[in-house]
């Protein structure tokens, strides 16, 4: 945590917390003082789930970026967080209607509610999910911690394929019929704590936090996996990724240090789960298939792989097309200047056709994707700026770095 | 220092080493020569625990280091200068010498010798910044010994140094390679450039398909007819 603070990152700090600030100040106008309205309704489900997509692949990239480790595994392991989260989170209650085809569950236990009943619903909820979504990690970590002890002595393609193989068998357990008193199996599971329930009372006033929570949680797990990387771990990670052999030779110990960063990883990974699934208020595991891991893939690539700030910025941007700002290559017509024209090869599926000819495009002229390797730092960015005198709109991204 | 008693080592069926003595004296420059496949690379890797024996033994100031844990050989004194310089690339100058002083933690004593690297190789300095991958073959060799030097060791073993570099640089290495040995480290050193590494030998060694063939001062064996013809090329002998 020390190399955090060391000089080269003093001249980025105070920016980065104006920034911060303004971040935190925005997320809660949004939460509890502007009206709803067409623009907000759109824009704060795009903010919250950019934020969890920018955890997601900051974790991918520790273990695909900085660790050399290429797994594809990580919609198994958001599977175990979300599951994890939403069983330890559904109030005792509601669990007869949530478990209603098995009958009752075989969990009799709510964190927030427990927690609840002690200091209060709000507070119990808001400090109760964060206690899940911990939990949600850590079971996600014992997991892989299993799963990498064989499948970390295999290498490039053949470590892929393996870990893909792992994510669909727990996909697959966890719709087992048999476990259906504790995962609900194939059906949905619902009820269970979510964004909408983030609220704290202060000072007789209850204000909302739902769209700063998934930032709170997501910002303080970038925060850690970078001060991770800075550390002398980091830097035997990046040793792994450039020369096995050689790194060995310095002493370094392959193992233990790929399943650091793979247990690591997954922890995140686990907690990006958690919070999606408090994002979509339901889950099943049908969608956590290996498309999910592709897509946060992409996003890795798009923003560069070995670049936190790129996989920050790759999430935004992702997220606010895939959700919004492409979503009307989907409606059959474009809106221009208030005149609606209908556009017949506008339908279903066409942005994907889009999102595939992008991805074309960044791998063949843009192979390093937006960032590289390299990081935005704000002494950097003003350099730029000073240059250029234009464009300043990446700020906002770069508040999960400094 | 080091002693090396019968030592095998086999790659599948086909048997690397057959039967290496080998002894390198405290503080001296141990050259060891030998043509492509004679098993040269396959001996450091060995001693480096990078590569399983067979059987032998293998003894470093008393203590047997054979079946030992890289890190624990490291701990012990012994660092290795990789064939082909192995830098690892995406990483800065001064990053790649941190990792050489991975398995210590006295930091203050670290950065003491990052300045002592710097000081044998003021052009690393210079460059502290830039990814090891952008260097030149000469830095990348430099940077590759620095980064060894950074664990402190009694004892470096390097592994053709001189591969794939201009002559006037090859001069530079081996002439750090005699400030490192005078400043007390034993060098133990595997070439193909047989006439500088004879030269700058205090004892060498000649290894043909895993056997040790002759032995010898580094001068004895420069002056050898036999040597002369296999490994220096005759008509180069007299200049």
């Amino acid at each position: 945590m020390e190399t955090l603070n060391n000089k080269k990152r003093n001249p980025n700090t105070i920016p980065a917390i104006i920034c911060l600030a303004a971040v935190v100040v925005l997320l809660l106008l949004l939460d509890n003082v502007l009206p709803a309205n067409e623009f907000t309704l759109m824009l704060i489900p795009v903010l919250k789930k950019s934020a969890i997509y920018a955890l997601l692949c900051v974790s991918m990239n520790l273990l695909n970026g900085f660790t050399g480790l290429f797994s594809l595994g990580q919609a198994g392991f958001m599977l175990i967080g979300a599951y994890t989260y939403a069983i330890i989170s559904i109030p005792d209650a509601d669990r007869d209607t949530v478990y209603m085809y098995s009958e009752g569950s075989d969990v009799t236990f709510s964190i927030p509610e427990m927690l609840g009943n002690v200091i209060g619903k709000n507070a119990g909820n808001f400090f109760g999910a964060i206690i899940c979504i911990i939990l949600a990690g850590l079971v996600a970590a014992i997991f892989a911690a299993l799963i990498g002890i064989p499948v970390l002595r295999l290498k490039s393609d053949y470590l892929a394929i393996a870990t893909l193989g792992f994510a669909e068998i727990i996909r697959a357990v966890c719709q087992w019929d048999k476990l259906e008193r504790i995962t609900s199996g194939s059906f949905q599971l619902r009820k269970y704590v979510d964004f909408g329930d983030m609220k704290l009372q202060l000072g007789g006033m209850t204000i909302k936090f739902s769209s700063l929570f998934p930032y709170l949680i997501a910002g303080l797990s970038i925060l850690f996996i970078v001060a991770l990387i800075n550390s002398t771990y980091g830097r035997a990670f990046k040793a792994i990724r450039d020369d096995e052999v050689a790194a060995e030779a310095m002493g370094i110990n392959l193992f233990k240090h790929k399943m650091l960063s793979f247990v690591v990883s997954s922890f995140f990974v686990g907690v990006g789960g958690a919070l999606l699934a408090m994002y979509q208020t339901t889950i099943q595991a049908s969608p956590f298939k290996s498309a999910m891991t592709y897509e946060i893939l992409l996003i890795v690539v798009i923003g560069g792989i070995g670049s936190i700030s790129g996989s920050c910025i790759g999430a935004f941007l992702f997220t606010a097309c895939n959700e919004w700002w492409l979503r009307f290559l989907d409606s059959g017509s474009i809106n221009l200047f208030g005149n609606k024209m209908s556009v017949p090869f506008f339908r279903d599926g066409f942005r994907k056709v889009i999102f595939s000819v992008i991805i074309m495009v960044v791998v063949l002229f843009f192979s390093k994707g937006i960032m590289g390797d390299k990081e935005i730092s704000f002494a950097g960015m003003g350099a730029k700026l000073k240059a250029l005198s234009g464009k300043s709109k990446k700020d906002k991204k770069v508040k999960e770095e400094a | 220092m080091l002693k090396i008693t019968d030592l095998h080592v086999s790659y599948g069926g086909i048997k690397a080493l057959r039967g290496i003595n080998i002894e390198v004296p405290d503080g001296k420059i141990v050259t060891l020569i030998g043509a492509n496949g004679a098993g040269k690379s396959t001996m450091l890797r060995t001693i480096c625990s990078l590569v399983k024996a067979d059987s032998g033994s293998i003894n470093f100031d008393g203590q047997e280091m054979l079946g030992q844990p890289i890190y624990s050989i490291l701990e012990a004194g012994i660092a290795m200068v990789p064939e082909g310089r192995k830098v690892f690339a995406d990483m800065t100058v001064l990053e790649n010498l941190k990792i050489g002083a991975y398995l210590r933690k006295d930091s203050a004593e670290i950065q003491k010798d990052i300045e002592w690297v710097y000081s044998l190789f003021p052009r690393l300095k210079e460059r502290h910044w830039q990814l090891a991958g952008t260097l030149s073959g000469g830095e990348q060799q430099m940077l590759a010994v620095g980064r060894a030097l950074m664990s402190r060791p009694k004892f470096l073993m390097m592994d053709e140094p001189s591969l794939g570099l201009a002559p006037i640089v090859v001069q530079d290495i081996f002439k750090i390679i005699r400030t490192i040995n005078d400043q007390g480290v034993t060098v133990l050193l595997i070439e193909q450039n047989a006439n500088m590494a004879l030269k700058i030998a205090d004892l060498a060694y000649v290894l043909e398909t895993g056997q040790i063939t002759r032995f010898g001062t580094g001068a004895e064996l420069l002056a050898d007819e036999s040597i002369k013809e296999a490994y220096l090329g005759k008509a180069q002998a007299n200049a």
